[in-house]
């Protein structure tokens, strides 16, 4: 519980920020480091320096870019919660949050933090795949914008270069969102996600489904989006869609939850989550 | 007796104001000039030879003071003391070394220590000790450890053997045979970690110039440390202090000795420099004992009507790698002994063995043999109700001791003190509507829906306890309790108990007894405790004592104040003692209230003492002992109702009635505390925590990240009731209150699981209920 020596760095910019990370290539970002502290307090990592960019400004806020809403990356989940845009045009990502650890880790944790982390049972990944999200990032190179379904790329591995800071969050086509939400079945000692659904129904009959913690890495549910998209919500139909969630997917286990069971778990929630849609 | 209300009153915990706003002196906040820190480098491997140790580099790294292994400190510890020698069972204490010595027998067996200037430093250098190790074969399972051909942890204890244990009255052989219903099964009682808020920890000061030591250490009886550290590191009793006086909870995990706060103290004397250390969550969990852990096989026989007529236990009580303090007395006599719970069975036999494993020590938690005999009879009693075909309700009624047979002694030699069983048992089923919810749960059923209902009606054993008791079983302590009631001249009060107190609230409850009893006001009596340099002795908190014990001193003690004060009253209103009425603190002339004297007036006038009554002596001070001439048996009716949830194997809680007998209550506020803890941490284990071993002997749940505490939103509203029935055992006829929700609650909450699984044909599962589990099994019945 006692960290190894380590460099503490507050850039006051995005580029400082890259500056930093390209002089010090043992060192980590600090985006509210919830994730990040506690594994180098078990001395499981032990970065030269952290670059801590949560109080950067440009990257805090929630703001509207047309039809797409934009979340800085720094935004803590608390001032997500508390965002007048994000209560009255995407409540899904208040129930999302809300799911987040506790008061604490929601007061420090970053919505940036959570995607750079990729953590296999972390709820953002989900809900922002359902939603066709984009994360934007700032390299040496100049900025990307990638979707969501490329940057979650594995099990802690984002679509990210060590250099490279993710800095927007970017929801488009807010005005075709019908109803969305996100539901999930937490492990009770950790509060992760055993499975986590993100789901969303546009006004044009799109059923957008994804998946988080009993999969490697967050994932669409896509055998369920073709067989329910068009389709009524009716019970039958939304039963038959969420049989086929586990179609074309490889489930994790461990102690507390085994493969079966989260796959198991991947169905029920996955009809919860279209019921909720209706 | 003074009419005050003070007995009985909810009065707010004035202890809470430091402990809620960082004013308390927990042990890391105690702060040394010149204070160095220590890191426990600790086994890898569950088993294993320690080959080498190499710690050249770590002590050359900045701020490292010394690095110690175990071979070091040989002669300046003594080996970690086991303090309950259980007589007559060929009992095993293995060395059990603060250091391990060669050996390693447990992953977080402490192999050396770091000395630095400060932790950080330590921990860098701990990193940097070099050990070598030759992994060995590692048992973790109490039943596979006692079978042959298992890996030995000790050459001296065959079989990993430490203790086989035996009690039984009657005859149950017999009563088995003539039994018309016999049923058995086999209960895993699974391994718990206890979880207090402040970590373990120690400050340990010597002065080489005075020859003392201080001592500022977690510890739920700073007295019995005392003794044990004076043992261990050879410094005079009258030398060392020991303050615990803010401690932050315990659960019994506090009772023991431990070897990291005896090295801290050897080191301490060896560099003549505070040595601090405080336990990280992740020490706590490998280190500091677990509770539980019993696979019990269980045979009652009972007639066709329901009637038990004998109880079978044979167990097998996992320890971990050494016999931690009190260890071999909780599934022992804290456990067999309770066989007989409410119910009259007039044959019972116990055969317990105590195993070593390469796992964490286990020592008494909350409720310490007691939950584990509740749990295993209240299934038993259910298994009897399925198999008579009677309500679980009146399968009980039909056993109870009867409120006219008190004082009743059961098989197991015990004489339980008062009871009225159907009482608490018809409030509890009065308030949880039971007739209603059978009807609603057969609706349910019909609906395929799984609501279930559980009982516990428990009885256990409070207010450890007589002396000779102690000494009968082997306990190496006497159980008395001591106070000290000091009436300042202002008439202000400084109470010292033996008590430790570590977060159940007696500085509050102890000044509403002394208010109660000598009319001094509440915000006048000061309750000091913990401080082994204040009080005259203690043995502590834990068993459900503090007040029933402890309390009794206080109360005798401040009535012998009382009678004192009277004589002097009489004496300034030239009147006699058998002529002065008290109440209220105010002593008056019978027939003429208005010639009185207060106790403060008194107070001022005996320390005075210009004046004094006819041989008495100044001041206004009483010390009292007091050994209890029994134990106390608090009783009553816990209630669960739950849903299971088919699809997920989710458990909801929807109802949670408590009709707890504790007699009289002190403050009902504290007492619904204490009940809604305990309950919160029975049904803990019921649904959610487990200690996990992999085959090596990692412990896979070993964070709060795996092992489940329950949080805020886990645990269900609770409704508490009370009946009262008084003890003849102590002044103020209660019975304690601190453990009975641990006890009661586990066996109502798995019985309602059972229950409501019943349709599917599942008789009995084990704990924990995680919804896995559950989903598993209603997939295993459904599918066949």
């Amino acid at each position: 519980m006692y960290p190894a020596e380590f460099d503490y760095h507050r850039p006051e910019s995005v580029s400082d920020a890259i500056k930093l990370l390209q002089e010090n290539p043992e060192a980590k970002l600090l985006a509210g480091g919830h994730s990040l502290l506690p594994v180098m307090k078990l001395r499981l990592a032990q970065p030269s320096a952290l670059v801590d960019i949560s109080r950067i400004s440009d990257l805090k806020g929630v703001r509207e870019d047309g039809d797409t809403i934009v979340i800085g990356a720094m935004t803590t989940y608390s001032e997500l919660m508390g965002s007048d845009v994000i209560k009255q045009k995407l409540p899904c990502l208040i129930d999302a949050a809300d799911n987040v650890g506790d008061v604490q880790v929601r007061n420090m944790g970053t919505i940036g933090g959570a995607c750079a982390h990729c953590d296999p049972a972390s709820d953002f990944p989900a809900i922002l795949l359902a939603l066709e999200s984009e994360i934007k990032s700032v390299g040496p190179n100049g900025e990307r914008t990638q979707s969501s379904s490329e940057f979650f790329m594995d099990m802690f591995t984002p679509k990210l270069e060590p250099d490279e800071v993710v800095t927007e969050i970017r929801i488009p086509n807010v005005s075709n969102i019908a109803k969305a939400t996100y539901i999930k079945f937490a492990h009770p000692a950790s509060g992760y996600a055993i499975v986590g659904i993100g789901a969303v129904r546009t006004n044009d009959g799109n059923v957008q489904l994804s998946v988080t913690g009993s999969v490697p890495i967050a994932a669409r549910l896509s055998a369920v989006e073709s067989e329910i998209s068009g389709k009524d919500l009716s019970d039958d139909n939304i039963k038959a869609a969420a049989e086929k969630a586990t179609e074309g997917l490889d489930f994790v286990g461990d102690i507390h939850a085994s493969d079966e069971y989260r796959a198991h778990l991947t169905k029920v929630y996955a009809r919860r989550a279209l019921e909720s849609l209706k | 007796m003074a009419v005050t209300r003070m007995f009985g009153a909810s009065v707010k915990r004035r202890e809470d104001a430091r402990m809620m706003t960082g004013r308390a002196h927990y042990t890391d906040d105690v702060r040394r000039n010149h204070t160095v820190h220590m890191s426990v480098v600790r086994s890898p491997y569950a088993h294993a030879n320690i080959t080498n140790i190499d710690s050249s580099e770590a002590a050359q790294m900045p701020g490292v003071v010394g690095v110690f292994t175990g071979a070091d400190l040989v002669d300046d510890v003594a080996p970690v003391p086991c303090a309950w020698l259980l007589p007559d069972c060929n009992l095993k204490v293995p060395e059990y070394r603060a250091i391990a010595v060669d050996k390693a027998r447990f992953v977080g067996d402490p192999v050396a220590v770091v000395i630095a200037e400060d932790r950080y430093q330590a921990e860098d250098a701990a990193d940097a000790v070099k050990v070598s190790y030759e992994p060995l074969d590692v048992v973790t399972n109490q039943e596979a450890a006692v079978k042959d051909g298992a890996p030995q942890l000790y050459d001296d204890v065959p079989n990993n053997l430490a203790f086989q244990w035996k009690l039984s009255g009657g005859n149950f052989e017999e009563a088995n045979q003539s039994a018309d219903i016999r049923i058995s099964q086999r209960f895993v009682n699974q391994r718990l970690i206890p979880n207090a808020m402040e970590t373990r920890g120690v400050l340990a000061d010597y002065n080489p110039g005075s020859g003392s030591l201080e001592v500022w250490l977690t510890s739920q009886n700073p007295h019995i440390h005392r003794l044990l550290l004076s043992a261990v590191t050879g410094i005079p009793e009258m030398n060392i202090r020991v303050d615990s006086t803010d401690v932050g909870g315990g659960f019994g995990s506090k009772i023991p000795l431990y070897g990291g706060e005896m090295i801290a103290c050897g080191i301490a004397k060896k560099l003549g420099k505070p040595v601090k250390w405080m336990e990280s969550r992740r020490e706590n969990y490998v280190t500091t004992a677990h509770g539980r852990d019993h696979i019990d096989y269980v045979d009652l026989a009972a007639t066709s009507d329901g009637k038990i007529t004998g109880i079978r236990v044979e167990a097998y009580a996992n320890h971990g790698a050494y016999l931690s303090t009190a260890a071999p007395g909780v599934p022992t006599w804290l456990f067999g002994t309770m066989l007989s719970g409410p119910y009259k069975i007039p044959n019972i036999e116990c055969t317990m063995n105590g195993v070593l494993t390469n796992t964490t020590t286990t020592d008494a938690y909350r409720g310490a043999g007691r939950p584990e005999a509740t749990y295993l009879l209240e299934r038993m009693m259910d298994l009897l109700a399925k198999e008579t075909g009677l309500d679980p309700v009146e399968v009980r009624r039909r056993n109870f001791i009867q409120p006219d047979e008190f004082p009743y002694t059961v098989a197991t030699t015990l004489q339980y003190d008062s009871g009225n069983y159907d009482a608490a048992l018809d409030q509890a089923l009065e308030m949880v509507g039971y007739e209603e919810l059978r009807k609603k749960q057969e609706d349910l059923r019909s609906q395929g829906r799984y609501l279930g209902i559980g009982f516990s009606t428990y009885v256990e054993v409070c207010g450890l306890a007589p002396s000779s008791a102690a000494g009968m079983m082997g306990f190496q302590g006497g159980l008395w309790e001591s106070a000290t009631v000091r009436v300042h001249p202002s008439g202000k009060a400084t109470v010292l108990t033996g008590a430790s107190p570590h977060g159940q609230g007696e500085e509050t409850t102890f000044a509403q007894l002394v208010s109660h009893e000598t009319g001094i006001p509440f915000h006048d009596i000061e309750i000091v405790h913990g401080d082994t340099d204040r009080i005259p002795f203690g043995w502590g908190t834990y068993g459900s004592r503090s007040t029933a014990v402890g309390g009794s001193a206080i109360v005798y003690a401040s009535r012998n104040i009382v009678e004192k004060a009277k004589r002097f009253a009489a004496h300034m209103l030239e009147s006699s003692p058998e002529d002065i009425d008290f109440n209220d603190g105010v002593f008056s002339v019978k027939g003429s209230p208005e010639r009185s004297k207060t106790i403060q007036d008194v107070a001022l006038a005996a320390h005075l003492a210009w004046d004094l009554p006819e041989g008495e002596k100044p001041g206004l001070e009483d010390s009292y002992f007091f050994d209890p001439t029994n134990f106390t048996f608090p009783f009553g009716t816990h209630i669960c109702v739950v849903e299971v949830d088919a699809e997920t194997g989710t458990t909801e809680v929807q109802k949670y009635v408590a009709v707890d007998d504790l007699g009289n209550v002190i403050n009902p506020m504290i007492v619904d505390g204490q009940v809604h803890g305990g309950i919160a941490q029975g049904l803990a284990q019921a649904l959610y925590e487990y200690a996990a071993y992999d085959e090596g002997g990692q412990l896979l749940t070993g964070s709060m990240m795996d092992y489940c505490v329950p949080k805020f939103e886990h645990i269900p509203h609770m409704d508490v009731g009370r009946t009262v029935t008084t003890t003849p055992v102590n002044p103020m006829g209660l019975k304690g209150a601190g453990e009975t929700g641990t006890i009661a609650s586990t066996p109502a909450v798995v019985n309602a699981i059972i229950d409501a699984l019943s349709p599917l044909g599942i008789k009995h599962m084990d704990m924990p209920f995680t919804p896995q589990r559950v989903w598993e099994a209603i997939q295993e019945r459904k599918g066949s």
